[in-house]
C-alpha cells in the first residue's frame, strides 16, 4: 500500500543544532534533531511522539522553515526546499502550514477572525472580492457559524479558536499540516472534536498531517504510522497499531506503559529511572544506554541503526534483530 | 450564506477603536479630569494671547506696593503680580507654552529614536543589538541633570538646546521597551504563523509587529511629555532652561522662592501647574495603556 509514486514530504538525514548559549569554549551544540529521515504520503497522518525535548517541535518549525538546518534536506513533491528567504520557494512552503499548541497565541489578538484567515488568502493573491466568500466557506469547512467572522481571537473558546487556527492553514491550500501539540491545550471532548474535524477534512481534501503529541492514545486514534523520537532521533518507526501495542524499543515499551489505562493494572508498567538526555551532551552510543535497564557493552559505543524488524516497525536497538531483506516495513521507506 | 459577506468586507478594513475609547473615557472619572486637563493645556497654550489678560513680560507699576512689594492675588492680579510687578497668570499661561513644545518635540524626537533603535535591534538580534543595546546603555549610565549642566554649560542655554538634551535622556527608555516586546513579539505564535503562511519580514513588521508596539509608543510619549515637562523645569529652575525673558514655569519657581514668605503666590503658582500638568499626562497614560491593555487581551484592570 505504501508503493505510491512518490511521497509529498521527504526529510532525508535532517538534523538542527543550536549553538550553545554559553560564549565560553568547548559549549557543545545542541542537538535538537540529529539525522531524521522520514517520509509523508499524500493522505496520510504521521504521528511523532516523544517527551519533552526529544525535538519534535524543533522538527516541526524546521519543516516550516523558521529553525534552519544543520545539515539534511526536506523535499516536498520532489522539490528540493534550500533556502527559506527565496520567494520562488515561499511558494512551496505554503504547501506546508501548521497549527500550533497555544490557540491563545497563535491568532494575532488584534485581527478579527476573517482577518486572520484573510491573510492565508491574500498570500495566495486572491482577489479582495473573492475573500468574504472563501472565508466564509472557510469556516463552515471548520464547523464555526459566519457571525464569529467579525469577532476577535479573545471573543472565541479554545476550541474554537484552535478551529481558527485550522481554517487559517487550510486557506493556503496545503498539501501538509503540521499540528504541532495542536489538541494538548483542549478539554477532552473538544479534542475529540477537533480530532474528528481534522479527520473529516483529510477525507474530503486527501491532505496530510504531521500530529505532534506526547499522548499516544491521541495519535492513536489519528495516525495512521507513528515515529517515537528520542534525544532528537527517531527510535521506533512504524504503523501505529503495531508500534504502540507491541512496542519493541525499550523506551517505547516504557512510554506506552506509562499511559495509564482504566483496567488499573499497575503490574507490568515500566518504572522510567532517569531524565531526558541533556542535548547538548547526548550519551555516546544509543541516547537511552543510561536510562535503559536492559542495555549492553555494545549500547555505550555504538549508536544504533533504525532498520526495518521482523515485526514490521523500524526500531533503532541493539536488542532487536533487524531483517536482513530489503523489505518494506508497514509505512516506512527503503533504507538506502 | 451572504448574511455576513458586508461585515467581513467592513472588518477586513479596521476595528472601531474610537468608540471604545469614548465610552472607556465616560466610565473613568480620573482619566476624563485628565484628558480635559490635557486638552485645556494644549488649547491654552496655542491660544495663550488670548487667554492672558495681561502682557507676560509688561513690568506693570501698579503690580508691586508703594514700598516695593508684589501685589497678592486680588481683582487686578488674579494670581498675584511677581517681584518685578509683571502678572503671573499671564506668564504662567505663556510658560504653558514653552513647556508643552519642549514636551511635545522632544519627546517627538526621543520617540522617533528610540522605536527606530529598539525595533531594528529588536528584529535583527547579532551584532547589531548588541551595538546598539551597548550605546542605549552608554547613554542610560548618563546622570541625565549633571549632563545637561555640562552640556549646556558648553553650548549656552537656548529652547533648542534644552529640547536636544531632554530627546537625548529619553529616547534609551522607549528603545529598551521597544526591543523587549520585539523580542518577546517575535517569537509569539501568531508571528510564527505568519512567517509560515509565506508573508515577507517587511509584511510581517508592518501588520503584525508595528500595530502590537503603537500603545507602547503612544503611552510612553504620553508618560515622556510629563518626565521632559519635569526636566525642562528643572532645567529652567537652575537657570540653564529656557532662557530669559521667556516665561518657564521652572524659571517662576526659581525667582519666586527668593520671595517665598514674602509672596508665596510666587510659589505655588508655577509648583501648582507643574504638579496638575504632569499627573494630568501621568493619569492619562495609564489610562491609555489600560484601554490598549484591554483592547489586545480582553482583560480590564
Amino acid at each position: 500500500m505504501n508503493l505510491q509514486p512518490a511521497p509529498l514530504l521527504s526529510v532525508k538525514d535532517l538534523s538542527v543544532h543550536f549553538k550553545g548559549t554559553a560564549k565560553l569554549v568547548g559549549s557543545a551544540p545542541v542537538k535538537a534533531v540529529d539525522g531524521l529521515s522520514f517520509d509523508v504520503y499524500q493522505g496520510e497522518t504521521l504521528g511523532i511522539a516523544g517527551e519533552s525535548g526529544s525535538g519534535k517541535s524543533t522538527l516541526a518549525r524546521a519543516l516550516i522553515g523558521i529553525n534552519k538546518p544543520t545539515s539534511g534536506k526536506i523535499f516536498v513533491r520532489g522539490h528540493e526546499i534550500v533556502d527559506f528567504s527565496n520567494s520562488a520557494l515561499r511558494q512551496i512552503r505554503k504547501k506546508i502550514q501548521m497549527v500550533f499548541q497555544d490557540p491563545y497565541d497563535s491568532l494575532d489578538p488584534l485581527f478579527t477572525i476573517s482577518q486572520s484567515i484573510a491573510e492565508g488568502l491574500q498570500v495566495r493573491d486572491l482577489p479582495r472580492s473573492e475573500i468574504p466568500t472563501e472565508v466564509l466557506r472557510l469556516l463552515e469547512t471548520v464547523k464555526l457559524p459566519g457571525s464569529l467572522a467579525t469577532r476577535y481571537p479573545k471573543e472565541l473558546s479554545g476550541g474554537q479558536r484552535q478551529r481558527v487556527a485550522i481554517a487559517r492553514a487550510l486557506a493556503t491550500n496545503p498539501d501538509l499540516i503540521i499540528c504541532d501539540e495542536a489538541v494538548a491545550a483542549l478539554d477532552v471532548s473538544v479534542r475529540a472534536q477537533i480530532l474528528n474535524l481534522l479527520q473529516d477534512i483529510q477525507e474530503q481534501t486527501g491532505i496530510s498531517f504531521i500530529f505532534i503529541s506526547h499522548d499516544l492514545s491521541t495519535l492513536r486514534y489519528i495516525s495512521k504510522n507513528v515515529a517515537i523520537m528520542y534525544a532528537g532521533k527517531i527510535i521506533e518507526h512504524g504503523d501505529s497499531d503495531a508500534v504502540l501495542t507491541h512496542p519493541q524499543h525499550p523506551y517505547t515499551r516504557a512510554l506506552v506503559s506509562a499511559v495509564p489505562n482504566i483496567a488499573g493494572n499497575k503490574g507490568d508498567k515500566i518504572k522510567s529511572i532517569g531524565e531526558p538526555p541533556d542535548l547538548a551532551n547526548v550519551p555516546s552510543g544509543c541516547a537511552f544506554n543510561p536510562r535503559c535497564r536492559e542495555s549492553v557493552a555494545q549500547c555505550l559505543i555504538q549508536t544504533p541503526q533504525l532498520l526495518p524488524t521482523a515485526q514490521g516497525p523500524k526500531v533503532a536497538c541493539h536488542l532487536i534483530p533487524p531483517i536482513e531483506s530489503l523489505q518494506l516495513s508497514p509505512g516506512g521507506e527503503r533504507r538506502e | 450564506m451572504n448574511d455576513h459577506f458586508e461585515e467581513i468586507e467592513r472588518s477586513l478594513d479596521s476595528p472601531s477603536f474610537r468608540s471604545r475609547a469614548w465610552h472607556s473615557l465616560k466610565a473613568d472619572k480620573v482619566a476624563f479630569t485628565s484628558v480635559v486637563i490635557v486638552l485645556l493645556l494644549i488649547i491654552v497654550a496655542i491660544c495663550a494671547p488670548w487667554f492672558a489678560p495681561k502682557q507676560p513680560l509688561y513690568q506693570y507699576p501698579d503690580g508691586l506696593s508703594d514700598i516695593g512689594a508684589p501685589q497678592g492675588p486680588g481683582r487686578n492680579f488674579l494670581l498675584g503680580a511677581d517681584q518685578n510687578g509683571r502678572d503671573v497668570l499671564s506668564r504662567l499661561i505663556f510658560g504653558a507654552r514653552v513647556s508643552l513644545t519642549v514636551g511635545v518635540v522632544a519627546t517627538a524626537l526621543a520617540s522617533m529614536i528610540g522605536v527606530t533603535i529598539g525595533a531594528i535591534s529588536g528584529y535583527m538580534g547579532g551584532w547589531v543589538e548588541s551595538i546598539l543595546m551597548r550605546l542605549t546603555d552608554i547613554v542610560l549610565s548618563f546622570p541625565i541633570l549633571l549632563f545637561c549642566i555640562a552640556l549646556i554649560a558648553v553650548t549656552g542655554p537656548s529652547t533648542k538646546n534644552v529640547v536636544l538634551v531632554i530627546a537625548f535622556a529619553y529616547w534609551t527608555y522607549l528603545a529598551r521597551i521597544i526591543r523587549s516586546q520585539v523580542l518577546s513579539l517575535k517569537e509569539r505564535e501568531f508571528i510564527i504563523a505568519a512567517r509560515s503562511l509565506g508573508l515577507t519580514t517587511p509584511q510581517i513588521i508592518r501588520r503584525h509587529i508595528i500595530p502590537h508596539l503603537i500603545p507602547t509608543i503612544i503611552v510612553y510619549s504620553t508618560l515622556g511629555v510629563a518626565t521632559s515637562i519635569l526636566i525642562e523645569a528643572s532645567l529652567s529652575f537652575l537657570g540653564i532652561g529656557v532662557p530669559l525673558p521667556q516665561p518657564s514655569w521652572g524659571e517662576m519657581i526659581s525667582e519666586g522662592q527668593k520671595y517665598f514668605q514674602s509672596a508665596p503666590w510666587l510659589l505655588i503658582a508655577p509648583g501648582v501647574t507643574i504638579i496638575f500638568a504632569v499627573l494630568a499626562f501621568n493619569l492619562m497614560g495609564d489610562w491609555l495603556t489600560d484601554l490598549f491593555d484591554a483592547s489586545s487581551t480582553g482583560v480590564k484592570r
